[in-house]
């Protein structure tokens, strides 16, 4: 007959109340957030009386979820980017370079004179010993310097591939080595677009990695992609290089280790620098926008002690001679070293704005970006845009719901009043657990919940006809109740779980949108179901047990 | 006082005239794929790369003037489309602005952007950007081949369900059912050349998942009807489960027309393309699953007795069955 143990009525009646506590707090979304920001601040050691006012918008012992919004409603920029990860293979090998001189020279009697030849490729190191007979020497040699690498499949693979071409030594990275790399490389980028995105202070902006080349970047609230790009597309890579000399031919063709660069500020300037820099923006411990003597925009920055003491050592060797401030392949300045620099500390100056010696002290500070980006996809949805999208979807919601309770109600009459408040309850749930997963919400993510709303009466209803269907011969209305669940059971678990595969599909293999989507669905489903089975059932019994009627009017 | 959409015995033969209603359903298939060749999808930015630009006046739109303002700049093929929505007054005048894809692989850069913002404005100083979306082509490639495995996947993921859950002939007419809904899906949107773009397919597939419902409630009561009535002609227990199940068709197609109704008229136009879909998919949906699925389960057959298939080892029903009740 129609019993339920008592354990089981307690823990759905608990479900549901507890998904009216955790889905309540977003009726009140404003001040909820206002809160939360306010207890975000106050933990970072900020405290003021309007925080505290804050804080007090909404009682503590109150759950404080929120359900995220989306860039779609909340309005923010939105940027795919794509990490040239190869990028790095060349500085990669560059730095090898030394090692493998030193090396050889070490062994100058088996293998003579040791020379760098030039690449067509700059992820790869040419190398040339002068004595042909040392050759099987100088590649053993060479051979020492590789590293075996810890990888998943533990085939003992080493870092670094090192062949002979005709009478040279060519050293590359081995493709395990080159796939760390490419780890590495986007985990710093991650990183570093991270600190930088938090530099400007943005609330709950979404920095993830895509794939094995791909940045997704979402900052709610900032004004436009662009402006998004410029903070964080900008390489910021600064470098000190000694001069060779200043030229206004850019075809100049620099000599072996020797780059050209152009001025930042005098067209038709250009710089021959020795390309290995002295030191490099990687030993800035801080930057910070300032003013020269003569009241120019100016950033100051001071070198961790490895850095301070190389730019000493450098500028003491080099009084007289200039050198270069490059920042992405750009050189800023040249100054003429006038004096040992020893403090470690210095400052640059250039044609800058207030603003753009603020931007450059946010990048360096948040360190250079190890390689460069291309930027495949944007979005810039407007504050005001998203603010219709939440209202227009909140009166369809709304609209949607009392038509499809007033409908219920006239078709099922009292057992429509139970599908209302399992419905309701419903809706409940699906915030509550949205809130409490940290989901977002977005505007198609709106129409999964107003289709769920359409839905949702479905397991109620193949109930409810059954039950109706089962009262013409069952024995009794406890038995036609009973029949009815039992038998609508797999009519509802195939129906929706079908429904859910498609959910889960779109979820595994959609992107942006398409998987807000998926997400309120998917939830709906799992919600409808239960209100269906456990929800409605315990009203039902609930009801039969006070009346024991004799026939149902369904 | 009760609202009875269907009486309580029906007895419609709803197959009785299966060449006809199946004939029309292929008929409409046929013409379907005609338009997809023939007009072809009016692709969004997210499958053709690009980018859209909405912009929001107070004046009225001039679609004529936007268009001279922009195409000086050399940025290549330009659709200016006004947007209209019931809620919007007199003064809110929205236009979307798109431009096709630059060169490279990459998204708008900001110079461009900025030049075709201004070239607007100085139309109309007025005008608003509310919303900016640049898709690079090579992105937009990897969604259309995403789009297109998520609605395979989801296809054959049913399919293999279904095809445990019953039997092999419901796979197929599941399946049936399911295609029709998406191709006649495409081809209305390749007449009514409605932007079709990623948020399409997720209706594309949320039809996928409703008609899917429909299907399998009907299944469901075929296949224990059939277990029921050994003995009776296989067209009398199909429209016999069909007449069953109408109440609850029918009740169910309203109330998610009801919310999508509301939905297509409030929500907003920024998702209106999205949940005609869906409304199409809904009534399609219902049809296929009488017109499509279950003719298609009855000119396959099905095998009648299904004691013998105890794979279960329960004796009573064939196929998996989920355990019922307490």
């Amino acid at each position: 007959m129609l019993q339920i143990s008592l354990w089981k009525r307690l823990l759905v009646l608990t479900i549901c109340l507890g998904a009216l506590a955790f889905s309540m707090p977003n009726l009140f979304y404003d001040r909820v957030e206002r809160h939360n920001d306010a207890i975000a601040m106050m933990d970072q050691g900020q405290d003021t009386p309007e925080l505290r006012a804050e804080r007090g918008l909404w009682p503590e012992w109150v759950p404080s979820y929120l359900v995220h919004l989306g860039l779609d409603l909340r309005g923010g920029a939105h940027l795919l980017a794509e990490v040239h990860v190869s990028d790095v293979y060349a500085d990669r090998v560059d730095g090898l370079w030394p090692e493998v001189r030193d090396r050889l020279r070490d062994e100058r009697a088996v293998v003579g004179n040791v020379r760098r030849l030039p690449s067509d490729d700059e992820a790869v190191l040419r190398v040339a010993v002068s004595n042909a007979d040392g050759m099987d020497h100088a590649l053993a040699v060479v051979r020492e310097l590789a590293r075996p690498m810890q990888t998943l499949t533990g085939m003992g693979a080493n870092d670094l591939e090192v062949r002979r071409e005709g009478d040279e030594i060519v050293v590359t990275l081995s493709e395990a080595e080159r796939a760390a790399t490419d780890d590495r490389t986007m985990r710093q980028s991650l990183e570093i677009i991270r600190r930088r995105v938090d530099e400007v202070g943005t609330r709950e902006p979404t920095i993830m990695r895509q794939g094995t080349d791909r940045i997704l970047i979402q900052v709610p609230g900032i004004g436009s992609a662009a402006e998004l790009k410029e903070l964080i597309g900008t390489t910021a890579r600064l470098t000190f290089h000694p001069v060779i000399r200043q030229t206004s031919d850019p075809d100049t063709v620099p000599g072996p280790r020797e780059v050209i660069y152009p001025s930042m500020d005098e067209s038709g300037v250009y710089y021959l620098l020795e390309q290995s820099p002295v030191v490099s923006g990687e030993q800035l411990v801080d930057a910070q926008p300032d003013f020269d003597q003569n009241g120019r925009p100016a950033v100051s920055f001071r070198f961790n002690p490895t850095g301070g003491r190389a730019f000493g050592v450098y500028t003491a060797e080099n009084i007289g001679n200039p050198f270069a401030i490059v920042l992405d392949g750009e050189v800023i300045s040249a100054p003429v070293i006038q004096s040992h620099i020893s403090g470690g500390s210095g400052i640059i100056t250039g044609r800058f704005t207030v603003e753009e010696t603020t931007q450059l002290a946010i990048l360096l500070r948040a360190g250079a970006l190890p390689a460069e980006m291309t930027f495949l996809e944007e979005r810039t949805i407007g504050p005001e845009l998203g603010q219709d999208s939440i209202d227009a979807g909140s009166t369809a919601a709304i609209v949607a719901m009392a038509a499809v309770l007033i409908f219920m109600i006239a078709t099922y009459g009292f057992f429509g009043i139970i599908a209302n408040i399992a419905l309701l309850l419903n809706i409940a749930m699906i915030f509550a657990l949205l809130s409490l997963i940290g989901a977002t919400l977005t505007l198609p993510g709106i129409a999964g919940i107003v289709l769920t709303i359409g839905m949702a009466v479905d397991a109620n209803v193949l109930v409810f006809e059954r039950i109706r269907e089962e009262m013409k011969t069952a024995r009794g209305a406890a038995r036609a109740i009973e029949l009815g669940y039992e038998k609508a059971l797999s009519a509802i678990l195939d129906a929706n779980i079908t429904t859910f595969i498609t959910a889960a599909i779109l979820f595994a293999l959609g992107s942006g949108p398409v998987r807000g989507f998926a997400v309120t669905l998917g939830l709906g489903i799992i919600t409808s179901v239960f209100t269906a089975l456990f929800v409605t059932r315990l009203m039902v019994v609930f009801w039969y047990e006070r009346r024991r009627p004799k026939t149902i009017a369904i | 006082m009760r609202l009875k959409l269907v009486p309580d015995e029906t007895a419609i033969n709803f197959l009785g005239s299966w060449r006809f209603t199946f004939s029309f359903s292929m008929v409409l298939v046929v013409l379907s794929i005609i338009a997809f060749f023939t007009f072809g999808l009016n692709f969004g930015i997210d499958f053709r790369g690009g980018t859209s630009i909405r912009t929001e006046a107070t004046q009225p739109v001039d679609i004529g003037a936007y268009r001279a303002a922009i195409v000086p700049l050399g940025v290549g093929d330009v659709a200016i489309s006004e947007v209209f929505d019931p809620t919007y007054g007199p003064d809110r005048n929205v236009a979307m602005v798109r431009i096709q894809t630059q060169e490279g692989g990459e998204s708008i850069s900001p110079a461009v952007l900025a030049e075709v913002e201004e070239a607007l404005r100085g139309h109309d100083p007025t005008l608003q950007f509310t919303a900016v979306e640049s898709v690079g082509p090579k992105v937009s490639g990897e969604l259309v081949q995403s789009a297109i495995l998520a609605v395979v996947a989801a296809l054959a993921a049913v399919l293999f369900y279904i095809w445990l859950r019953f039997e092999w002939q419901f796979a197929l007419g599941a399946v049936a059912a399911i295609v029709h809904d998406v191709v006649l899906t495409i081809g209305l949107f390749s007449v009514l050349q409605i932007r079709f773009d990623l948020a399409i397919i997720a209706a594309l597939l949320t039809i996928v998942g409703y008609s899917l419902n429909d299907t399998v409630v009907v299944f469901d009561r075929m296949r224990e009807n059939l277990i029921k009535y050994k003995k009776r002609e296989i067209m009398d227990v199909m429209n016999l489960s069909l007449n069953e199940t109408l109440s609850r068709t029918v009740v169910t197609s309203l109330t998610t027309l009801l919310a999508l109704g509301s939905l297509f008229v409030l929500g907003g136009d920024v998702i209106r393309g999205f949940v005609f879909a869906m409304i199409w998919g809904v009534v399609v949906g219902t049809w296929s699953s009488v017109f499509v699925a279950s003719v298609v389960v009855k000119r396959l057959g099905v095998k009648r007795d299904w004691s013998k298939n105890n794979d279960d080892g329960s004796g009573k029903r064939g196929g998996t069955q989920f355990a019922t009740g307490e």
